[in-house]
């Protein structure tokens, strides 16, 4: 039998693998994604004080420390059950806001972007942000540039370091704002609302008015039926930060809506001796293996998956482009791994309305902004949604506060079993008997995995930059018969 | 004249490293002009192949960041080493360990334990754990060996600079490839680029009034002084024992420094730097009344050693 290896990015620096399998007809057999690495955070924050969590578990992931951040803030408020003031909240609704703008920018203009806009078929030297600029113009370039680098100036404001932030604690937060820096967080805001808008008239422009790129995105190839899980307000809106967790089945009927403190009653996770990486599902239906529709157990939770799980979203530039998503794309739920990228843009531009909305609330330059724990910790649950996916910080501590266990389940680690479907799927739909592969097929497969913007570092890394493909075909002997590599 | 030669490459690390690289903003243009990127898998396309073709110290400057945890990070330690003319350990994870390197107070089997079986949301009856090669129906798969413990890049090649951070920041990494692309020379191998010759404290714009305690607070346990330094008010803060570069940055937003930037210059030891400078604060000479005193810091190997427990003289793991 013959083995594919797509290495994301390269073999021996690893951080995620694909495997691709082919039998004796060349077609595909079977396909594995492998996170090579683990780093054992739920075991060495034993012995530590719970306080001290929000600062050491963003050291998960510096693409994303916020969400790592907040999630463990509100689990050591679960645990010392302590109710924190409006003004914290908002603040660190605020932070969470800016980060999800920011975050979002940088997956559409330079990791996922390239496919979506310069188009999947275009010479891999233009797949890349470059490509893009010159796709969209030059001035869209400085935009993006522009839209980080007032994200960096207001997450140093809000977090004290833009990477790896350190103002949330248990009980609220360790500063707060002056009317000087709520006045240029405003600002900042507004014009962040503006590339918003922006970003969806490059969607609108570039990828839906061009009836190849909707056919690709809606094709079969790209499309696995599983369910959907997302935070939600009382309203069954989106929202980022707090709310219940509802899961969606494939229909797009609600299955499941729990406190995410509930959460071992609906989720576990499967072990594969080939990953370091786990495999969550629903805890309801069962683990059914690698297989999708109603009755798998397999989730995803992507930014596709918050829309399909909620009813709309909360601010009003949003909720129309939200209606206008599933208008275009012929109803709920949507399973088009590819939508993923435009569900994101939808996503980035409710963010920054909801950090202007923050940004110009009398509660935000309030001076209550902390209270100090009075209660005997014990134990409590976190959870936001990060951009990849829905994160649960978990914590059990002694009556000092002193962690006992930690348990966590991050954003892309929801959707490994979803991402090795996609993939194979893919595989399948584009390697069949007799196939050159060639570099635009390789690209085509990896778009599947892409479209999650899985955040390994969360288990490995994803950043800015085109992903390298090493494609490595083998005999059952082991020896490389043909080899392609995409730079 | 050709443009030197410059890489940079993860292991064991978060990606921050990388993002504080990437924000150096419109400055990584003139790296890009100054600069022949050979190798930087974040940002433009690796050939792995192609570091392995290329001539033995035909990388001028290669950036190292994260730490070694398996077997994969220890190949490209060896490899980068190989190829390049100076290797710098880039950030605290590759210069110390960093944040990951607290899993070394633990063996490698209660990490999987705890992560893999004893684990609340994981339903794993059989004991399975991830193993370097697995047989599948289809072949065989591999992933990287998990070591026993996480070194710093040290530990495994010769390093020949060292830039301190978790991450490093922006202005502290602009200045060192400024350094270089004007063609100033570097200071003896072994040194420590990018970051102060002074303490945190050096930085930091609160007042100190060397005032004597009689009791450590946990940072969630009172409201301190806006103005007034952190310690002075007996909330634990590592500013006294960690290098300047940072700019004080987190106890300028009310939070006690945890050590990020690595010890002072001359103190081989973070952690008995922090405890010499917390013994010089205890107002008490009666040894009962500074045990209780000393009882109330939380956890000081976690605390004292939180960047550097890898790069430390405490090894000993424990179940």
């Amino acid at each position: 039998m013959k083995k594919i290896t797509i290495d994301p990015v390269t073999r021996l620096e690893g951080h995620g693998k694909i495997d691709i399998f082919l039998d004796e007809q060349g077609r595909v057999a079977n396909c594995y994604f492998l996170v090579p690495e683990l780093r054992g955070f739920e075991k060495f924050c034993e012995g530590r004080p719970v306080e001290e969590l929000p600062r050491i578990l963003t050291r998960i992931c510096g693409v994303c420390p916020e969400a790592h951040h907040m999630a463990s803030a509100k689990a050591c408020d679960a645990v010392y059950h302590v109710e924190i003031p409006s003004t914290a909240k908002k603040l660190r609704e605020l932070l969470y806001s800016i980060f999800f703008v920011a975050d979002h920018t940088v997956h559409f203009y330079a990791l996922g972007g390239p496919d979506f806009v310069v188009g999947p078929d275009a010479p891999a030297a233009e797949r890349n942000i470059l490509g893009v600029i010159r796709k969209v113009g030059l001035e869209a370039g400085k935009k993006v540039i522009h839209t980080r680098s007032m994200a960096h100036e207001i997450l140093t404001i809000l977090g004290g370091k833009a990477i790896h932030p350190v103002t949330a604690l248990p009980g609220g937060m360790a500063k707060g704002i002056t009317e000087e820096e709520r006045i240029k967080i405003e600002g900042y805001a507004k014009e962040m609302v503006e590339f918003g808008k922006f970003t969806l008239k490059v969607v609108d422009d570039v990828v839906l008015a061009n009836k190849a790129y909707l056919d690709l995105i809606l094709s079969d190839t790209y499309a696995h039926k599983t369910h959907s899980m997302g935070t939600v307000d009382k309203k069954n809106n989106v929202n980022f930060y707090d709310g219940q967790i509802r899961v969606v089945d494939t229909n797009g009927k609600e299955l499941l809506r729990f406190e995410a403190k509930d959460y071992l009653n609906h989720l576990a996770e499967h072990v594969e001796p080939w990953t370091y990486l786990k495999f969550p599902y629903l805890k309801k239906i069962g683990w059914k293996g690698f297989v999708d529709g109603p009755d798998s157990g397999v989730y995803k939770a992507t930014p596709l998956s918050r829309l399909n799980a909620a009813d709309g979203m909360a601010t009003p530039l949003a909720q129309a482009e939200y209606e206008r998503f599933y208008k275009t794309l012929g109803g709920k739920p949507v399973q088009a791994t590819l939508a993923t990228h435009w569900a994101r843009v939808i996503e980035l531009l409710y963010a920054a309305e909801r950090a202007l909305e923050l940004s110009q609330d009398p509660e935000i330059t309030g001076r209550n902004y902390r209270v100090i724990p009075t209660a005997t910790p014990d134990e409590g649950v976190g959870c936001v949604e990060a951009p990849r996916g829905t994160l649960y910080h978990h914590y059990v501590t002694d009556e000092k506060g002193i962690v006992k266990k930690v348990n966590l389940i991050v954003g892309t680690t929801n959707n490994h079993a979803a991402i090795s479907m996609s993939i194979k799927k893919a595989a399948q739909g584009l390697i069949k008997r007799g196939t050159t592969i060639t570099e635009g097929i390789l690209n085509q497969i990896e778009m599947a995995f892409r479209a999650y913007d899985p955040c390994l570092a969360c288990a490995t890394h994803s950043l800015p930059g085109e992903m390298p493909l090493q494609v490595r075909i083998l005999s059952p002997q082991g020896e490389v018969l043909d080899q392609i590599e995409r730079f | 004249m050709s443009k030197p030669k410059l890489a940079l490459y993860w292991a064991a690390s978060c990606g921050g490293c990388e993002i504080a690289v990437l924000d150096i903003q419109e400055k990584i243009l003139e790296v890009d002009a100054n600069f022949e990127l050979v190798f930087w898998p974040c940002a433009m396309d690796p050939k792995y192949k192609d570091v392995q073709a290329m001539p033995d110290k035909s990388i001028d400057l290669c950036l190292f960041n994260g730490g070694i945890r398996t077997s994969e990070n220890k190949e490209m330690a060896e490899l980068l080493r190989k190829k390049s003319k100076v290797l710098v350990a880039f950030g605290s994870c590759a210069q110390e360990g960093c944040i990951p390197g607290l899993a070394n107070l633990y063996s490698k089997e209660s990490i999987f334990e705890r992560v893999y079986k004893d684990n609340p949301s994981t339903d794993n009856s059989n004991g399975t754990y991830p193993q370097p090669r697995t047989k599948v129906p289809e072949g065989e798969l591999e992933i990287p060996e998990f070591y026993e413990k996480l070194t710093p890049l040290n530990a495994v090649v010769t390093v020949d600079y060292y830039i301190p951070g978790c991450p490093p920041q922006p202005h502290q990494i602009w200045a060192v490839l400024e350094h270089i692309i004007q063609g100033k020379p570097l200071p003896p191998p072994g040194s420590v680029l990018g970051a102060g010759v002074k303490t945190c404290c050096d930085e930091c714009p609160r007042t100190r009034e060397e005032k004597k305690i009689r009791q450590f607070f946990r940072p969630h346990q009172i409201m301190p002084d806006e103005r007034l330094c952190l310690l002075d008010q007996g909330i634990i803060c590592c500013g006294p024992a960690t290098r300047s570069g940072c700019g004080a940055l987190c106890v300028s937003a009310g939070v006690a420094c945890r050590g990020c930037y690595g010890a002072p210059p001359e103190s081989p030891d973070q952690g008995a730097k922090m405890m010499a400078a917390l013994s010089s604060v205890i107002d008490s000479q009666d040894p009962d009344e500074i045990e209780q005193i000393v009882s109330s810091i939380a956890d000081p190997v976690g605390t004292f050693y939180r960047f550097s427990l890898a790069a430390s003289m405490l090894g000993r793991n424990k179940r």
